[in-house]
């Protein structure tokens, strides 16, 4: 079992304050029920999302690295982010701060002027939740602390777009056997599995949702949205296990969207990975916040045996 | 003369002639499909240089044509117009009629970036698509999209406070896109939690409204983004040589 992270500054970003709370409430849970202790970082502010890159690239690469400032400041050498959107966000800054002059001018510039420290690339390493859990403890610390387990739920995981693309900013990714896959990834099937479920062959699992045009192009998202939940449901899946915010209230809200629009309903739950691997460790469902997600998910996990 | 592959096939392209006859012989209907001729003399020299100089455009000179992006594009999938590698190509040319055929889907890129993964020569194809949505929105060929409507609330609100909050976003977005909160979908989404969870879900509302999210201490921040960002912006109407017909006007 390797301990790669002691102790990671934690950057929750807007969602896991907002719609995806039971996203911040399980994977505290579970960092608990691990013992894997995370800070919050310290009056942090938006990564910039999927939104303000349209209005100049250059601001988002600002604002992700006033957050990795923090971090650095208040002696991490690691930030973990749950949330795939500020997960790349923050990638990406640290790659265009290491290769693009006019970015670090940018930014420099902008941090003067707002009166902070300007961050320099290499200071800190940005994780995802996935890598937090896999490089703390792994499958074999996983097996340990189960209690019960995923008693063989299928699952159907889903990662998204910004956990993998553009390849370029995730330089630790696609290093060989045990390193993260950008065209297949297999993290949180590796963790699911070691608890106990039994992830099915899920050909969508980076997929778009469509979720940068949930709002102001929704037919086009529920369309994909859509895509992804027959194909899980094809698959033999019962739920489809999320590690993003924004996929994850996508296709909650597209499911939902898709039989009171299309008239095309799909039975397929969907819960984050840190639910499920709370669930499996013996935490209630209220503990990791089932009752939050939009996607009603009680009975059918009563029915597995693990409510 | 550049070959022009898409108005080959495109149907209003194609000259039929019901009754012809040539030399003696009838060529009539399917005898005698023509193509409206191909030569393009009103080529757009400045096209591609300002959809470079715009955030996310800068690679497009980089573009080989592979088609690598339309192949892997999400929405291609869905919609066969949606073409990014044509599009490069028509920017390249300067041949801003034919784009304008399809002004009003180039901002549904949802930015999932199989184009930028799949690209061999790294154009950035994501960014070109933003780019390319913003200069058709600059030079007026096409209204602001939902889009573009939704990421200036939301960009709006991050320069304001340094978060945002993901209720307040909705209900704008809907009132500037004069949208209805009672949508069934949206209804039945809230009442489903509201169900399950009454009281947590009228605090966390009525909380919301009273403490939003905010960074401390963001005011010199702020300053200092929106400095920047009107700077930018009138770079931008100089690159498009908008600056000047407004001085005409």
């Amino acid at each position: 079992m390797s301990k790669k992270h002691k102790e990671v500054a934690y950057y929750p970003g807007c969602a896991l304050e907002g719609t995806a709370q039971s996203y911040d409430r399980s994977t505290k849970a579970i960092g608990k029920a691990l013992g894997l202790p995370i800070k919050e970082l310290d009056n942090w502010n938006c990564c910039g999302a999927m939104e303000v890159k349209n209005i100049d690239p250059k601001l988002q690469t600002y604002l992700s690295a006033r957050n990795l400032s923090i971090a650095e400041d208040m002696g991490f050498d690691t930030v973990m982010a749950p949330c795939n959107g500020c997960y790349h966000n923050l990638k990406k800054a640290e790659y265009d701060l290491e290769h693009d002059e006019s970015s670090r001018e940018v930014t420099a510039r902008l941090s003067n002027k707002a009166g902070h420290k300007t961050y320099k690339a290499g200071k800190v390493e940005t994780i995802h939740a996935l890598d937090w859990i896999k490089d703390s403890v792994g499958e074999e610390g996983i097996k340990e602390k189960v209690k019960g387990g995923l008693k063989g739920l299928k699952i159907a995981n889903y990662y998204g777009c910004m956990y993998t693309r553009p390849r370029h900013i995730f330089p630790e990714k696609d290093q060989g056997p045990g390193s993260e896959s950008t065209s297949k990834p297999h993290y949180m099937d590796d963790l699911l599995d070691a608890a106990g479920a039994n992830s099915v062959e899920f050909p969508l699992k980076t997929a778009c949702c469509g979720g940068a045009h949930t709002l102001s192009d929704s037919d086009t998202s529920t369309k994909l949205v859509l895509n992804i939940l027959q194909a899980a449901e094809a698959s033999g899946a019962d739920v489809i296990a999320t590690e993003c915010p924004t996929c994850h209230t996508g296709l909650e809200m597209h499911q939902i969207r898709a039989e009171k629009m299309f008239g095309k309903k799909t039975k397929v739950k969907i819960l984050y990975f840190t639910q499920l691997l709370g669930l499996a460790m013996g935490l209630s469902p209220r503990k990791v916040g089932v009752h939050e997600n939009f996607s009603e998910s009680l009975p059918m996990l009563r029915e597995k045996g693990l409510g | 003369m550049p070959i022009h592959e898409k108005s080959l096939i495109r149907p209003e392209n194609l000259i039929e002639q019901d009754e012809l006859v040539i030399d003696g012989i009838d060529v009539s209907g399917h005898w005698s499909t023509f193509i409206t001729s191909r030569a393009v003399t009103d080529y757009n020299e400045a096209m591609q240089d300002e959809i470079a100089g715009l955030p996310g455009g800068e690679f497009i000179h980089r573009c080989w044509q592979c088609g690598s992006c339309t192949n892997a594009c999400t929405i291609n999938a869905l919609n066969n117009d949606f073409n990014p590698r044509y599009w490069i190509y028509l920017i390249r040319m300067g041949m801003e009629d034919e784009l304008l055929i399809d002004k009003d889907i180039i901002w549904q890129c949802v930015s999932c970036n199989k184009c930028t993964y799949a690209c061999p020569r790294d154009v950035n194809p994501e960014g070109v698509m933003k780019a390319t949505a913003h200069w058709l929105e600059l030079k007026g060929h096409t209204p602001k999209s939902p889009s573009m409507i939704f990421d200036e609330g939301f960009s709006e609100q991050v320069f304001k406070t340094g978060k945002i909050e993901d209720g307040l976003v909705l209900r704008q977005f809907f009132a500037a896109t004069g949208q209805k909160l009672t949508q069934t979908w949206l209804v039945s989404m809230v009442l489903g939690l509201v169900r399950r969870m009454p009281l947590t879900m009228l605090t966390r509302l009525g909380l919301a409204t009273f403490f939003r999210p905010r960074t401390r201490n963001w005011g010199a921040a702020r300053a200092a983004i929106d400095e920047y960002v009107n700077e930018k912006q009138a770079e931008n109407n100089r690159l498009l040589g908008l600056d000047k017909m407004e001085d005409g006007r």
